[in-house]
């Protein structure tokens, strides 16, 4: 897929010369659009949701987008800020747990009988503090994010099951009301947190193309020695990599929360995988280096849809577990086989 | 000078041929000639300095070299990498750094960048005493390294690999943009300047040694660095890239830049440097003008079948 570009004419300096080289492109815009996974995955779900529209007619009705659309807004947000930590070459397994500490501490607060906007700082405080406790042992003390995010999984769980004293917490006092809205409300028939949803994918995609923090990202990833050689204050960068995917992660459990009416301290279980297999299947590359915001809203919009699929075409929805596993490990597979020829 | 003026002109009336002597004849020449040098490049100060130096006219000045390294040891734990190492760098020369495998040299160069610093011994840029802890620091003093492993981001574009680190940014008050325009073309520029045909926007993951070299090298140019320090850069290349990056050393140092070449090539070192230094166990064993020595006394001094020069 290579474009035969014309041979530069660099070599013979000028002014006129240099204008030459500097508007030549790798790809035209047409070939990088064919060469990104997202693309791809976005022609996958058009085809799958034009398919059940016509095998299922209720899969296209407007409740069934409503529901979801919502459904993966949760997931899409949380993958946003796995993309940042797997662009830099790391990998957060604890945003399921995470979630699990912020609705219980969010909970908690609201059943104090505090406003509604002190549950959701807390919630974001609590996500902050594992995610800068993750980031600092990865980024300062140079431990395997895999090794540190799996320990943060079990400690944040156990936490939301202490502080909660293992009970559910649906009273949730005069604050209540107005701290639902956020995750269960609804705009323009769109509900709330899909919203979210796009906003945020806007923002991190100009973030990551736009500033000098998402060049650093994808530096870190793709050789984090250079990165450090050349000034990148990388060990600072890969912390707020792992805060941001905490806080992602403490949002989309605050919204949930909102949207549920309950805070449970199982909140999130399993959710790590799906947020990694989002974001792996709109593209991220787990090694590091590669990755976009949409690719992990498209990613988490396709396991939605297909769950959503399987469900209406009778299938048990306990395979759901079996797609999303075999997905992460496809998409790997794919990414191999593109490096491989790219090699 | 002043004397020979004054006396000039007490005399100008009683003996009309007399002249000015050798000396201010060329002090003359030099201040035109640095005027013009100066006028061209629009007063930027370095090129003044290093013009002057290189041309050899401030006869009478004493020059102080650019980098200069003062008995550096470096011990790690109880193997001694480096002992009393003495080193100086003139503007505009082009220094070879010769040794076997673990004579000291890539220590030397890492204590050079910054990457640790020495268990002993001074190091001065332009003169003045300098310690450094951080590969970054070295480069505000104007120290720039090329890598063995160039080091760069495959995943990225050419002028986002030379720009890495020291973005061009634009925009209003804590928001601050990337402006990919002007690093493509000022990156452009560099390439142009380099005579590499290096395309900005292109992944480096695509390309040669040859324009890796050359991104790596147009990395140093960012800032007007005073030291380039390059690590083996034709170790891994193919014979018509070798030509390439020496030509890309020899626009180094006719553009001002003081070029430490770490090499094993004896024949590059020898068509590029003007000056060798050669290492062996840690201490330097010779330091000699390319034009006095050869490479098979250089050959001698690696291996030890000589002993000092």
């Amino acid at each position: 897929m290579s474009h035969e570009a014309p041979k530069s004419t660099a070599a013979t300096g000028g002014n006129v010369a240099i204008e030459g080289v500097l508007g030549i492109q790798e790809k035209t815009l047409v070939q990088s659009l064919f060469a990104s996974q997202a693309f791809w995955v976005t022609v996958a779900l058009a085809l799958i949701c034009g398919f059940m529209t016509w095998y299922e007619p209720h899969f296209g009705s407007i409740e069934n987008f409503y529901n979801i659309t919502r459904n993966f807004a949760f997931i899409g947000i949380m993958a946003l800020g796995m993309t940042v930590v797997i662009i830099t070459g790391g990998i957060d397994l604890s945003v399921g747990s995470i979630m699990g500490v912020v609705a219980v501490a969010s909970g908690l607060v609201l059943e104090a009988e505090y406003p509604w906007w002190l549950a959701i700082l807390a919630g974001l405080g609590a996500g902050l503090i594992c995610g800068l406790i993750n980031g600092y042992f990865v980024a300062f003390l140079n431990l395997s994010p895999f090794v540190v995010t799996l320990g943060m999984l079990s400690i944040a769980r156990s936490f939301a099951v202490v502080l909660s004293g293992n009970r559910m917490i649906y009273n949730f006092g005069p604050g209540g009301p107005m701290f639902k809205i956020w995750g269960g409300g609804a705009f323009l028939g769109v509900a709330n947190p899909v919203w979210f949803l796009v906003i945020f994918t806007v923002l991190l995609a100009v973030v990551l193309r736009m500033t000098a923090w998402g060049r650093h990202l994808m530096a870190i990833g793709g050789n984090e020695h250079a990165a450090n050689l050349t000034g990148v204050p990388v060990k600072w960068v890969k912390m707020q990599a792992y805060a941001l995917s905490a806080l992602s992660a403490a949002f989309a459990a605050i919204l949930n929360v909102g949207w549920s009416g309950s805070a449970i301290n199982a909140l999130g279980q399993s959710y790590e995988l799906r947020a990694i297999a989002s974001t792996v299947i709109g593209g991220a590359n787990l090694m590091g280096g590669e990755g976009g915001a949409y690719g992990a809203l498209i990613g988490s919009a396709l396991i939605e849809v297909i769950r959503n699929a399987l469900l209406m075409a009778g299938v048990d929805s306990n395979w759901q577990g079996t797609f999303v596993g075999s997905f992460i490990v496809l998409a790997v597979l794919l990414e191999r086989i593109r490096g491989k020829r790219r090699e | 000078m002043l004397i020979c003026l004054v006396t000039y002109a007490q005399n100008w009336q009683t003996n009309p041929d007399a002249t000015f002597c050798t000396f201010c004849w060329r002090t003359f020449g030099l201040a035109i000639f640095v005027g013009m040098i100066c006028s061209d490049r629009k007063g930027k100060g370095p090129c003044f300095e290093i013009k002057a130096k290189k041309s050899g006219l401030l006869g009478g000045t004493e020059q102080v070299p650019v980098l200069e390294l003062r008995q550096i040891s470096k011990n790690f734990g109880a193997i001694r990498a480096l002992t009393g190492v003495d080193l100086s760098l003139e503007a505009g020369e082009v220094l070879g750094l010769m040794g076997d495998n673990g004579a000291g040299k890539s220590t030397m160069v890492k204590i050079i960048a910054g990457n640790f610093p020495p268990s002993g011994g001074e190091i001065f840029v332009d003169g003045q005493p300098v310690h450094f802890n951080k590969p970054v620091e070295a480069r505000e003093k104007g120290i720039e390294v090329v890598y063995q492993d160039l080091a760069l981001c495959n995943n990225l574009t050419a002028s986002a690999n030379v720009f890495l680190g020291r973005e061009i940014k634009k925009g209003f008050g804590p928001f601050k943009w990337l402006d990919h325009a002007e690093m493509v073309r000022r990156s452009g520029l560099l390439f142009a300047e380099l005579k590499s045909e290096t395309r900005p926007r292109d992944l480096v993951r695509q390309m040669s040694g040859g324009q890796r070299q050359a991104v790596a090298i147009a990395r140093t140019r960012l800032s007007e660095p005073k030291v380039v320090l390059m690590d083996e850069p034709t170790a891994a290349i193919s014979v018509r890239q070798v030509a390439e990056v020496l030509d890309l050393i020899r626009r180094l140092r006719d553009s001002g830049h003081a070029v430490v070449l770490i090499s094993h090539r004896m024949p590059d070192v020898f068509s590029v440097c003007d000056r060798v230094a050669v290492m062996r166990r840690g201490t330097k064993v010779a330091d000699k003008l390319i034009k006095d020595s050869s490479p098979e006394e250089v050959t001698g001094l690696i291996t030890g079948a000589i002993n000092v020069a």
